[in-house]
């Protein structure tokens, strides 16, 4: 069955804390869903694009998330590396909120 | 009874480099201590107030003892002062460029790069050619052909280490490196974790090292006097030995290829004097395990996961009585390891090669 372009529900808006993340796995793929300190839910592939890390064992401090084994650091709102050793963007999905329910659209 | 034992290749392009992907050690999987994650996410948060404190006491007692140096230069006075300037110079900025790699020293990004460049020139590290090979050594840690900072390949070379002890053989690694990269060329083994991007910023830190060390060998030979050298530069040679100590101490004779720094790793209780010199690096083990907690919040992890881990070593003392007679077997014997006692509930989660588990 393909996902493309599926919105998947993943948690609950509250299992997430703000300025904080969590990992998500679904189909063999594992993401990254993140709830900034402004209260707005944001979603990313879930392994670092330097060394294979979940970004979710990482801390989150304003819009940065930072990996937890090199200190990688990405802005999770756009993907966009943020400087050695991480060279590479990571890829980043639509979310919303619904009913207080958190939906990435996978595609 | 000695282990058989073939003589590893320690190269990061050799045979053991496939072998280590052959067995699934490369970027793997490793064993995490458990700690729930709010408690985790508490560990790692960042402050600038702890390391600022620390650079600002580090910087004065630079100053203070270099000063003392100067003004005694000429009698045996100057002897104490240097030692102390040396270590605090080449010792002490050893853990300050380590902390600052990691982005965990300060909460403020230009602080954690301003005193790594610093600290980087202090112990003769190229900045960006250190940066990607810690990162891997935090990958593969102790992984034979893939981790590029084993300090005692088996068997171990006291020849090497006597050098070490006055960062000789990294002070004649750096005037070949600095001169390979000033003039545009990696080696391959260098290539295989600095990424190309990178290496035009390994080409020009390396021509402004060069340019560094040449103005300070000409403030010397145009006054005549040692004395300029011996606050900048050969500092980085007599007072390493301290860094070495506390080098050692952090992974020899423990396991290779395992993925459990549990197996691989050292906690040592130190008294306050070192922990300040080596911020807090003698909680070698947690270091490991959350690279990203800071080094003043160690303590804390430590005690978060002891009960998980290996008894800690008591002091640096107790630590070396393990340390010294491992070394001297592994030079007969180099499949001989120490093999680290874990709690009972837990277990690692690779072990090591059965040959070399014979001990």
């Amino acid at each position: 069955m393909s996902h493309a372009n599926a919105w998947i529900e993943v948690c609950a808006a509250d299992d997430i804390d703000e300025e904080d993340v969590l990992r998500f796995d679904h189909a063999h793929q594992t993401y990254a869903i993140y709830r900034s300190p402004d209260d707005v839910f944001y979603a990313t592939d879930g392994l670092c694009t330097h060394e294979h890390v979940h970004l979710a064992d990482g801390l989150v401090m304003d819009h940065i998330i930072e990996c937890p084994k090199h200190n990688g650091r990405f802005d999770y709102r756009t993907g966009q590396a943020k400087g050695a050793p991480v060279c590479i963007n990571l890829k980043t999905y639509p979310v919303k909120v619904e009913a207080g329910k958190v939906l990435i659209q996978l595609g | 009874m000695a282990t058989a034992f073939t003589k590893r290749d320690y190269s990061l392009i050799g045979p053991e480099a496939a072998r280590a992907a052959e067995k699934g050690l490369v970027s793997a999987k490793w064993h995490g201590c458990e700690v729930p994650r709010k408690e985790l996410k508490e560990l790692m948060k960042r402050e600038d107030a702890p390391a600022i404190r620390d650079t600002l006491i580090w910087f004065a007692a630079l100053a203070v003892s270099g000063a003392g140096g100067v003004y005694f230069w000429g009698s045996a006075w100057c002897v104490p002062f240097f030692f102390v300037y040396g270590v605090l110079y080449g010792s002490a900025s050893n853990s300050r460029w380590h902390e600052c790699s990691h982005g965990t020293a300060f909460k403020t990004r230009w602080l954690n790069d301003g005193v790594y460049y610093i600290a980087c020139f202090m112990t003769l590290y190229e900045p960006t050619v250190r940066r990607w090979m810690h990162a891997r050594h935090h990958t593969d840690t102790i992984i034979v052909g893939r981790d590029p900072e084993i300090v005692a390949p088996r068997p171990p070379s006291f020849l090497n280490l006597f050098l070490d002890l006055f960062a000789l053989k990294a002070g004649f690694q750096l005037i070949g490196s600095l001169s390979r990269h000033a003039a545009g060329r990696l080696t391959e083994e260098e290539k295989t974790y600095i990424p190309e991007m990178e290496w035009n910023k390994v080409f020009v830190q390396a021509r402004i090292f060069l340019a560094l060390f040449v103005a300070v060998i000409a403030t010397c030979v145009l006054t005549g006097s040692l004395l300029p050298a011996m606050l900048v530069g050969l500092p980085s040679l007599y007072g390493a030995w301290l860094s070495l100590v506390f080098g050692i101490s952090q992974h020899v004779g423990l396991a290779e290829d395992v993925l459990d720094h549990r197996l691989n790793s050292r906690t040592i209780h130190m008294n306050p004097v070192f922990r300040f010199i080596y911020w807090n690096m003698n909680y070698h083990l947690e270091h490991h395990m959350y690279p990203m907690v800071p080094y003043h919040a160690l303590p804390a992890l430590h005690e978060a996961i002891k009960n998980q881990c290996p008894a800690p070593y008591p002091n640096l003392f107790a630590a070396y009585r393990e340390i010294v007679p491992t070394v001297l077997r592994q030079r007969r014997d180099p499949g001989y390891f120490v093999r680290r006692e874990l709690p009972s509930r837990t277990a690692a989660a690779v072990e090591p090669d059965g040959a070399a588990l014979a001990t």
